[in-house]
């Protein structure tokens, strides 16, 4: 009888091998990320930030504490739960990576390009600009996502990120949406999240950027599209141009009311 | 009379909402596209030019939030993408299946980031279950498995595989699905080793 039992087992083990092994290895996954929380070195990058954030720099030798991220001159914490947003100095819609560029030139007074330059970390190089993100993201973390998009503009942003979300291109006519506009897929053993889902899109926002343990930097969000169009195979997107503000408007405005947990740490 | 021209007049507000609403899409569309062209530089083969959306593209773009693509529109994409699909010549659809295999598990190709020398793979299995040994596959697409052994392995079916991975907006309009041929992103040959992938009885894939 116990024979036949464990014989049946067996056998049902067996025939949801696929299932239990994929089963398993999404909890395994799981542990591992678990594991991973446990002592961040994104916080590196957020004590160096916030050095940065502080240090007189560039040709008029000044910080960056009087910037204003969308909640007034200095104001770090929240900040970037309201971003991207219209700036009336600018008279640009922008988010976090281009309302530093902006700070950089107007406060400290680099050029663009020079403030532009490096925008993401490399083996041996790491980059004010990851910091600088670190520091101000991890002043939002606990809080909720609030990205207001009232303004003509900023509706004008969120209008044509969410074209830029469906537009199918390049040679394998890809689009955003062609791995993220459904419920529960993969690539491989990687699930994806539905960015056109609120609960998807709150949960797969708030979570950049982030420590990627495979690459040994911080990634910001910027280097997320940057990444995600080069996986379309796209053209290289520029550093804080247009479509990258417009695309993560759309995207940020979807998770609006998800808390913010960033930098997270991922594989 | 007053009731019908209120009635009248309503409609024609509604109308030109309507209207309007459209406008605004048509312009956002618009402004998306010029503002893409703007936001991307060239980098290795991967040129400007691969924001020129042919028409398919286009279409699909604009119906990529509909329920359900109209179906004059799905029957317009399907036969100019049949139209176009380049039969490989004697009617030899199969190729290699262990060749396929690599293609199936090959992931390289077309990125700014490859090799342009390097021939591309298809990243089969980032999308769909193809062999049973393959555990990491995903679930974008429908299992292959036992593809052939469930539809025979018959002349008429090769076809329908060799056309489906050449163009499959010739079968599905707006398919997920790259046109891996119709594209220039796998070779005849390749093709043929993938269609070999799917029907060979030796393929694991109908094991």
């Amino acid at each position: 009888m116990r024979a036949k039992r464990v014989a049946i087992a067996a056998l049902g083990a067996a025939l949801c091998a696929p299932i239990v092994l994929g089963q398993t290895a999404a909890d395994e996954i799981e542990k591992y990320r678990q594991a991973l929380q446990d002592g961040n070195p994104a916080e590196l990058w957020e004590a160096r930030g916030e050095d940065l954030w502080k240090q007189k720099r560039g040709p008029k030798n000044a910080s960056l504490e009087r910037c204003d991220l969308g909640l007034g001159a200095g104001v770090v914490k929240g900040a970037y739960t309201v971003l991207p947003k219209y700036f009336a100095d600018s008279g640009k819609v922008e988010d976090l990576e281009s309302r530093l560029v902006t700070c950089m030139v107007t406060l400290q007074g680099f050029t663009p390009e020079q403030a532009k330059k490096d925008p993401f970390g490399g083996p041996g190089k790491k980059v004010p600009m990851d910091a600088l993100v670190a520091y101000v993201t991890g002043a939002s973390r606990g809080m909720k996502m609030s990205v207001a998009a009232n303004h003509p503009k900023e509706q004008e942003a969120y209008e044509v990120g969410q074209k830029i979300f469906y537009f199918r291109g390049g040679p394998h006519d890809f689009s955003c949406a062609t791995c993220h506009g459904a419920d529960n897929q993969r690539i491989r053993l990687q699930d994806l999240p539905n960015l056109t889902k609120t609960a998807d899109a709150q949960r797969a926002y708030t979570s950049w950027p982030a420590y990627r343990v495979s690459q040994g930097e911080v990634r910001s969000f910027q280097w997320r599209l940057y990444d995600c169009f080069r996986q379309q195979r796209f053209p290289e997107l520029e550093f804080t141009s247009d479509a990258s503000v417009a695309l993560t408007m759309f995207l940020a405005k979807n998770a609006n009311g998800g808390v913010f947990d960033a930098p997270s740490i991922k594989r | 009379m007053k009731n019908k021209t209120i009635l009248l007049g309503a409609a024609a507000v509604l109308a030109a909402s309507c209207a309007m609403m459209g406008g605004r899409e048509d312009a956002s569309a618009a402004k998306a596209v010029a503002m893409m062209k703007a936001s991307f530089k060239e980098n290795g083969q991967a040129k400007l030019d691969r924001l020129d959306q042919d028409e398919t593209q286009k279409l699909c773009s604009i119906h990529a939030t509909d329920k359900e693509i109209p179906k004059d529109v799905a029957a317009r994409i399907e036969k100019a993408n049949l139209e176009a699909i380049k039969y490989p010549p004697g009617n030899k659809y199969m190729g290699d299946w262990k060749a396929g295999e690599r293609i199936a598990q090959s992931g390289v190709g077309k990125q700014f980031s490859d090799n342009p020398t390097t021939p591309a793979g298809g990243n089969c299995y980032a999308c769909h279950q193809l062999s049973k040994a393959e555990l990491s596959y995903g679930t974008i697409g429908p299992s292959l498995y036992n593809f052939g052994k469930l539809r025979g392995n018959t002349p008429e079916m090769q076809k329908y595989a060799y056309g489906k991975i050449y163009n499959s907006q010739a079968f599905t309009a707006c398919s997920n699905m790259p046109r891996f041929g119709h594209q220039q992103i796998l070779t005849e040959k390749q093709v043929q080793d993938l269609v070999a992938l799917l029907m060979d009885p030796e393929s694991p894939i109908n094991k």
